[in-house]
């Protein structure tokens, strides 16, 4: 039994066996195997090497390759491939040492290249490209067994890998995929954003995992506490086969709210909006008892095909969720990707440091094209329902003035062909740096509402990547500092008479609850899932116990000690979860 | 049973030495013989039907390889290979060379 603690991206609990997914651009983790599979994984080398075989015949013969050089590389890696004490080597390696062919293959591959390495002879040390060559050949056949089989998924599994790409979780056969844990990412990657759209648990960030798990392995996920528990003991097995249930049973308790009025025990009223990534997500939303769509990311536009989305794209990506909503409030957030992270941009500079780089609202700035197809398709949907729009990580007004004299330059394009768009459509911004946290009630007199982002709020004002385990755990909302910064944009917000809300995670962390609403604020919006919960803590409470509540947490000065009053007060009302 | 062992030395006289195409082309001639054919430089040997262990051998130019054939056709083989490592290891030019068919 192995437990491995990472970050807690998406609630619930998963007890099942585990499907790993290596990565060719990745290091192949040493991942061992039973002694009676040793049969079936010299076997797939043997499938692998038949398969690289066919691949190259063909490239060798292939017409339209004249040049002999080429044709030379692939007669030789046929060769080096149908060439048995080179095979015998790998799956030597297999049977004694008890590893995947994954692994034998990247170790006796990585052997050979660095054999010819350390030779001093330029001739003989570019062989070491052929060696990686043949490497990446190799492990793309293996891996390729490996994707498609979860595809074709007939079994629940849970998730084990390195990292995942939106190209590979959108070919899932998500019907069976019942959690996600992998090494890299954190709260707002592609897969913690995936299992929360999906309702199923994922832990992320877990560091060294893929060489504990093989795909033997039985494998519980718990979301709620961030920790992943390979091959667990019998003990521990029952006892979260306990807690899996409870867990259930609290979901199905909570389903029973969906009907019910979100209002304090003292009828103050609280919007509960719900986050999305893609159009389908809306009709969850619904069914979690939200009462309106209060971020849809647009990222997944950029991301998912290879080219850049048109409007039309974007457009049917829009309207679809307004009609979905039918009437109810949609808060359309525009691009907020970094230039590195886009698929299609293949001139963009290299970037020491992204985060603080060409991104998002910056990023859109710079390639009006790109922003102003966003605009006109948000524009045309602006009549299909309540469609709101919200730009992301605006630091000064001037980038505030510039997007909306973008948007007016839209509108008049539009006006021209009689394109019909709501004129008066809501126009608010995401306050996630502390710069525009100060400058919130100047930016209220150019934006219709704010929605606070806690996440990057709270990295851009402590100045800490959640990410790096070295400095991870001084990443808190409930840092006097963040409070400080939240409790003056609600402040100008109201005095502005201009709409709040509270997308991040924050808004629907239980323990936060009662102090935000004691700060003031009415509308949350959070993954679907999230709604129920959160429902529960505001028809248990008065706004007078949040109210005072965060009056006492307004004269604390160390997280600590206002991280526990907060759980005390969270643990009151929701017993049994803690 | 005593199996015919004939035993010859060629040196590597080409910049490229025993480079992929060389190594290929060497491979494919063993791979032709009954012989197991085993190819040395220094104190390294490999088989001379294994591109693998071949082209492992490192051989550069002004190494100095022992070709070493046991087998009922060893004298055959050792004749042969000696012959294609004339024509492809001792010019730098050695693109052009095809190996010869066997009789």
């Amino acid at each position: 039994m192995e437990i491995k603690k990472g970050i807690a991206a998406s609630p619930g609990i998963a007890i099942c066996r585990a499907m790993v997914i290596d990565s060719k651009n990745y290091r192949i983790p040493r991942r061992s195997i039973m002694a009676s599979q040793r049969a079936d994984e010299v076997k797939r080398v043997r499938s692998a090497f038949a398969a690289a075989i066919l691949e190259l015949d063909e490239l060798e013969a292939a017409k339209q390759i004249e040049e002999g050089k080429i044709r030379d590389i692939f007669a030789v890696h046929s060769r080096f491939l149908r060439d048995k004490s080179f095979r015998k080597r790998i799956t030597d390696f297999i049977e004694k040492e008890l590893v995947t062919a994954e692994y034998a293959v990247s170790v006796i591959l990585r052997e050979i290249a660095s054999h010819f390495e350390s030779i001093d002879d330029e001739y003989i040390s570019e062989r070491v490209a052929d060696i990686y060559d043949i490497e990446r050949r190799l492990l793309t056949h293996l891996l390729g067994k490996v994707a498609e089989e979860v595809e074709h998924l007939r079994e629940e599994v849970v998730i084990v890998a390195y990292d995942l790409a939106p190209t590979q979780t959108a070919s899932f056969n998500k019907t069976f995929v019942k959690g996600f844990a992998t090494e890299k990412g954190g709260r707002t990657s592609h897969t913690a954003i995936i299992a929360r759209s999906l309702g199923i648990p994922a832990v992320v960030a877990l560091g060294d995992l893929m060489s504990s798990v093989t795909t033997q392995s039985m494998v519980i996920i718990d979301g709620k506490r961030g920790v992943v528990i390979v091959d667990p003991d019998e003990e521990t097995l029952e006892d979260y086969q306990t807690y899996a249930r409870q867990f259930l049973e609290f979901e199905h308790e909570l389903d029973a709210l969906r009907d019910l009025p979100s209002v304090t025990k003292d009828d103050v009223p609280i919007t509960l909006l719900g986050n999305v990534e893609f159009p389908d997500e809306a009709e969850y939303v619904l069914r979690k008892g939200g009462q309106g769509i209060g971020l849809y990311r647009t990222e997944f536009l950029y991301l998912y095909g290879g080219s850049e989305p048109t409007e039309e794209d974007h457009y049917q990506a829009y309207s679809e969720v307004a009609r979905i909503m039918d009437g109810k409030p949609i808060v359309i957030r525009t691009m907020d990707l970094g230039a590195d992270k886009l698929p299609h941009t293949t001139r963009h500079p290299h970037e020491a440091n992204p985060v603080l780089g060409l991104r998002s609202i910056r990023y859109c700035l710079q390639n009006l094209p790109l922003f102003k197809t966003q605009l006109r398709a948000i524009l045309r949907a602006s009549v299909v329902g309540d469609v709101r729009m919200m730009l992301p990580l605006i630091t000064t007004m001037q980038e505030m003035r510039q997007a909306k004299m973008i948007l007016r330059d839209v509108m008049e394009d539009l006006d021209e062909y009689a394109v019909p768009y709501n004129a008066q459509m809501p126009v608010g911004i995401m306050i996630e740096t502390p710069s525009s946290a100060l400058m919130a009630g100047l930016l209220a007199t150019e934006s219709d509402f704010f929605s606070i982002g806690t996440n990057d709020l709270i990295q851009y004002t402590l100045a800490v990547d959640r990410a790096n385990e070295h400095v991870s755990s001084l990443f808190s909302a409930a840092e006097p500092a963040i409070l400080l910064l939240l409790r003056s944009v609600i402040h100008d917000a109201h005095k502005s008479g201009i709409g709040l809300s509270v997308c991040g995670e924050v808004a629907s962390d239980p323990e936060f609850i009662m102090l935000l609403l004691g700060m003031g604020v009415r509308v949350l919006s959070m993954a679907a899932p999230m709604i129920p919960e959160v429902k529960k803590i505001i028809r248990s409470v008065t706004l007078e116990e949040c109210n005072q509540l965060a009056r006492k947490v307004a004269t604390m000065d160390s997280q600590r000690q206002i991280k526990n009053i907060l759980r005390d007060a969270a643990s009151r009302i929701l017993p049994g979860t803690y | 049973m005593a199996e015919p062992v004939v035993e010859i030395e060629v040196e590597i006289q080409n910049a490229e030495g025993l480079h992929m195409r060389p190594a290929m082309q060497f491979v494919d001639l063993a791979g032709r013989f009954a012989s197991s054919v085993t190819v040395s430089n220094n104190d390294v040997s490999a088989d001379a039907k294994s591109i693998m262990q071949m082209t492992m051998l490192a051989a550069g130019r002004g190494s100095r390889l022992r070709i070493r054939a046991e087998g009922a056709d060893a004298a055959l083989a050792v004749e042969a290979l000696k012959e294609l490592a004339e024509k492809i290891l001792s010019s730098s030019e050695s693109r052009p060379a095809e190996s010869k068919k066997e009789g």
